[in-house]
């Protein structure tokens, strides 16, 4: 891999002493810590850590888990790819703090069928720590915390990203997402009381415990603290992971990796929204524009139909079909950009495709069907000029 | 299917369930097993797989048909998925697919003839910055070419006979 130019902060901590930090300290104390950095969840949704911890702390059970979510299958995003290359100590060293924290003694890595080719290293991480006593029966000093973690496989669901679906998945079900309530923190894997949190939200507890959570707090935004790590590719000249504090505006961040002349960036994946070069000062916040971390630029040259396309596809071959607003919508969207490309989609039959995603926002199941319409909606409002009225041997042109 | 072929299969099974627990968890653990020791997850080994956890087997198939890493098809020793999300759509996916298309002689979905390659599309595989991406197996290749498809198929091609985890022959149809 490529020396990334924007170094990270994971580099400059050592690993164990935020686990050692933790341990010195109550539970209680922890989820304090964690709650007062302002932490939120980084795989997108933004749910304040601390919040969700406590939750599952106050859980009766005699067991609990503590589940890491390697799911990372957003298009756009690999920044979970490359901290889990390089960084991995600091996942488990936060997955062992969560799980002091919330008194679970089981972790479980769920780690994507794509990424199989990282299992091999991530169990000799894992040996290795069991070796040196940070995890396993009587962590650290303490004789009576006892935390162990496993990796389990993913099988190839985008959906099993949504953590109920994951939990579903572990259980050996179909990875369709449950009805909430109840909430995982409650009845998660097994019945039991569980975590679920994002591969990046992980390796932040462990620098959050070392460098302190005022220092976490004090970066970002009010509403987002902290560092962010973006994935970005496309139309850039130097795509890669970066390290930015949220509230960074989409204009500095082309800066950064060379993509200044964009005409688009998509934020947030396929699920995510489409931001025209008119709205480029907008920042990248969980208050302004919310992402998971998946940041592709469009250069000028790029066909936004194309794109919308593209996304529309991937949403019909990944949805569950668990519910109808997602299973038939998401085909009647790409059917409609379909039109679009033969240049006979009327205005009428545009708008109801539009009320169609504003349905799908409303009434699907989980977040997968829930957020699928967002890429087409947003593509459709700021570039109907270059999509609507196109002659088909246009398209054909384009698309050799 | 021969029985003693049956027998060994069924041992097998026993074999992994032991290892990943005695419940509805260990499904997806022993089902990914036999994919990837038999190349596909036939009718049969559904009947043994919920015998032996005492599901009904319409949950077995419920499960197989919902990933899409496992399968009833049979697969060829090499599986070559092509990732076909917008980050590598937009790095020259297209020519790299038809390259494929031409050294294997297949579409997308299909087994070359001596079941050596199956050629499937993958959704992200996670290597948006440096693509065109493809999965061979476990191996992951970024930054493909149209020209690289064919050393990484004679690659392969070279180990056929010392593939790490020796596959069954393709079960007779």
């Amino acid at each position: 891999m490529k020396a990334n130019p924007n170094k990270l902060t994971f580099a400059s901590i050592e690993t164990n002493r935020g686990l050692e930090a933790a341990l010195g300290g109550e539970r209680a104390d922890a989820i304090g810590r964690v709650s007062h950095s302002g932490l939120k969840g980084r795989g997108g949704a933004g749910f304040p850590t601390g919040v969700k911890w406590n939750l599952a702390a106050a859980a009766q059970s005699d067991q609990k888990y503590v589940v890491c979510n390697a799911d990372e299958g957003e298009p756009g995003t690999f920044k979970d790819r490359a901290i889990l290359t390089d960084y991995a100590d600091l996942v488990f060293e936060g997955m062992t703090i969560g799980g002091y924290a919330i008194g679970a003694t089981r972790g479980i890595l769920y780690l994507r069928e794509e990424y199989t080719y990282l299992r091999r290293r991530l169990e000799s991480v894992l040996a290795r720590r069991r070796k040196e006593g940070w995890l396993g029966e009587g962590i650290g000093k303490r004789g009576d915390f006892h935390f162990d973690i496993e990796i389990r496989m993913g099988a190839g669901a985008y959906i099993c990203g949504e953590e109920t679906a994951l939990i579903e998945s572990l259980e050996g079900y179909r990875g369709e997402a449950r009805n909430r309530p109840p909430f995982p923190v409650d009845t998660g894997f097994k019945n039991h009381p569980t975590i679920v949190n994002n591969v990046e939200t992980f390796a932040w507890i462990s620098c959050i415990f070392v460098k302190g959570e005022d220092w976490f707090k004090k970066l970002g935004t009010e509403k987002s603290s902290g560092l962010k790590l973006l994935s970005v590719s496309g139309d850039c000249a130097q795509p890669g992971v970066y390290e930015v504090p949220l509230g960074v505006t989409v204009a500095d961040l082309l800066e950064l990796v060379g993509g200044e002349d964009a005409k688009a960036v998509q934020i947030g994946g396929a699920s995510g929204n489409c931001i025209p070069a008119s709205e480029f000062e907008r920042t990248i916040a969980f208050e302004d524009v919310p992402t998971g971390g998946s940041i592709i630029v469009f250069g000028p040259g790029r066909d936004m139909l194309t794109v919308a396309k593209n996304f529309m596809e991937f949403f019909v071959d990944e949805s569950c079909g668990q519910c109808t607003p997602c299973r038939e919508g998401n085909v009647k969207l790409l059917e409609g950009i379909e039109m679009l490309e033969q240049g006979t989609c009327s205005m009428h039959y545009l708008r109801e495709l539009c009320a169609l995603g504003e349905t799908m926002q409303l009434a699907s199941k989980c977040g997968l069907g829930q957020s699928s319409p967002n890429a087409f909606l947003s593509i459709v409002e700021h570039f109907k000029d270059e999509i609507m009225g196109r002659r088909p041997e246009a398209a054909a042109v384009q698309g050799a | 299917m021969l029985r003693s072929e049956q027998e060994q299969l069924r041992k097998n099974i026993e074999q992994w369930v032991e290892q990943y627990g005695r419940d509805r968890s260990a499904l997806l653990p022993v089902l990914k097993k036999v994919q990837h020791d038999y190349g596909h997850i036939s009718e049969y080994v559904m009947q043994v797989i919920a015998d032996i956890l005492d599901i009904h087997p319409v949950e077995v198939h419920g499960v197989v048909s919902f990933y899409s890493f496992l399968g009833q098809r049979q697969k060829g020793r090499y599986v070559i998925r092509l990732c076909r999300t917008i980050s590598c759509d937009m790095q020259g996916k297209d020519r790299v697919a038809r390259q494929l298309r031409n050294d294997l002689g297949i579409e997308f979905g299909e087994m070359t003839p001596d079941g050596h390659f199956t050629l499937e599309w993958a959704n992200c595989l996670g290597m948006c910055d440096e693509g065109p991406a493809m999965l061979v197996n476990d191996r992951i290749y970024t930054r493909v070419t149209p020209e690289r498809i064919h050393d990484i198929l004679e690659e392969c091609r070279k180990s056929f006979g010392v593939y790490p985890t020796p596959m069954k022959e393709a079960e007779p149809a």
